[in-house]
């Protein structure tokens, strides 16, 4: 499990590769929180490679994002297998974050 | 057929390589099952229960390896593909990471136990910790509500009870979660 992180065009594209669990959320949170403290605004996180999501990593997101508000900025979601998008409905955190079906989607909608 | 890999082919080598990556140590591992070998295909499987027990440090880093461990006993069963890459996988990070945070507290002298027995009606985990325990009726949350959504914890047991069929609690041998999910 591990998060590499790339710029393409103005935003920050974060892969979860793996898991995001309870053991590796910290390291996305820094990553994220260290793009913002530089400036960086926008973010989207692709789970294109994820397994699956503990809600240690959900509540990882949440603060995330609610960070990344309060800065001005925004995050976006994309990729979301049909198990994950099923973590994200019964948790109703769907109603919460802007998902897109794909990278290119999400990136169009900054 | 203690230690032996299910199904052949180096499973439990596999699986002994993946827990010793990790600083601490495994303390005892177990397995008993009788499966088809390679060969032996046309043996039934539905009269076939795998077992798998282990006992672990306080420490997440645990975690990933036993629930591939346990999803693995699954899909030799024909689990459903959600199930094991959904309910199986959250569920029971879910309740180590609950022993092993909160229960044990991260005390490096303390231990989580997890006993795994599966067959082609159902999964049945229980998780020890050596905590005090808590009441699973007055822990819940609802984390869907608007006042809730935007909180960063509370979601834990929820998700257990939503991806499990049936999630309970004993304290006669320590503070155990049992878990039970049917096939599908």
């Amino acid at each position: 499990m591990s998060f590499s992180i790339r710029k393409q065009a103005d935003v920050v594209v974060v892969d979860v590769e793996g898991q995001l669990i309870v053991g590796n959320r910290q390291e996305l949170k820094q990553k994220v929180l260290d793009e913002l403290e530089k400036g960086e605004r926008k973010f989207l996180i692709d789970f294109s490679q994820t397994g699956y999501i503990d809600s240690s990593g959900l509540g990882v997101l949440v603060s995330l994002s609610k960070k990344i508000r309060e800065q001005g900025g925004e995050l976006r979601l994309a990729n979301l297998n049909d198990d994950l998008k099923t973590l994200f409905e019964l948790t109703k955190l769907d109603t919460l974050f802007q998902i897109a079906d794909t990278r290119e989607r999400a990136l169009e909608s900054f | 057929m203690r230690g032996e890999a299910h199904g052949g082919r180096g499973g439990a080598a596999r699986r002994r390589d993946a827990v010793s990556s990790t600083p601490a140590r495994v303390q005892r591992v177990e397995e008993n099952a009788s499966v088809p070998v390679p060969g032996e295909e046309s043996l039934s499987v539905e009269r076939v229960r795998l077992a798998i027990e282990l006992d672990i440090p306080s420490d997440v880093r645990y975690i990933e390896d036993i629930v591939a461990m346990v999803t693995r006993q699954c899909a030799q069963l024909s689990y459903g593909a959600r199930q094991l890459a959904l309910n199986v996988p959250v569920a029971l990070t879910e309740a180590l990471s609950n022993a092993i945070l909160y229960g044990n507290g991260e005390h490096p002298d303390r231990h989580v136990r997890v006993r795994a027995e599966v067959d082609r009606e159902r999964l049945v985990v229980e998780v020890s910790d050596e905590g005090g325990g808590f009441d699973l009726e007055m822990s819940e949350i609802d984390p869907t509500s608007p006042e809730n959504l935007l909180r960063e914890d509370g979601r834990g047991l929820f998700l257990m009870r939503r991806l499990m069929d049936s999630v309970e609690r004993f304290d006669d041998r320590g503070n155990v979660i049992r878990m039970t999910l049917r096939r599908s």
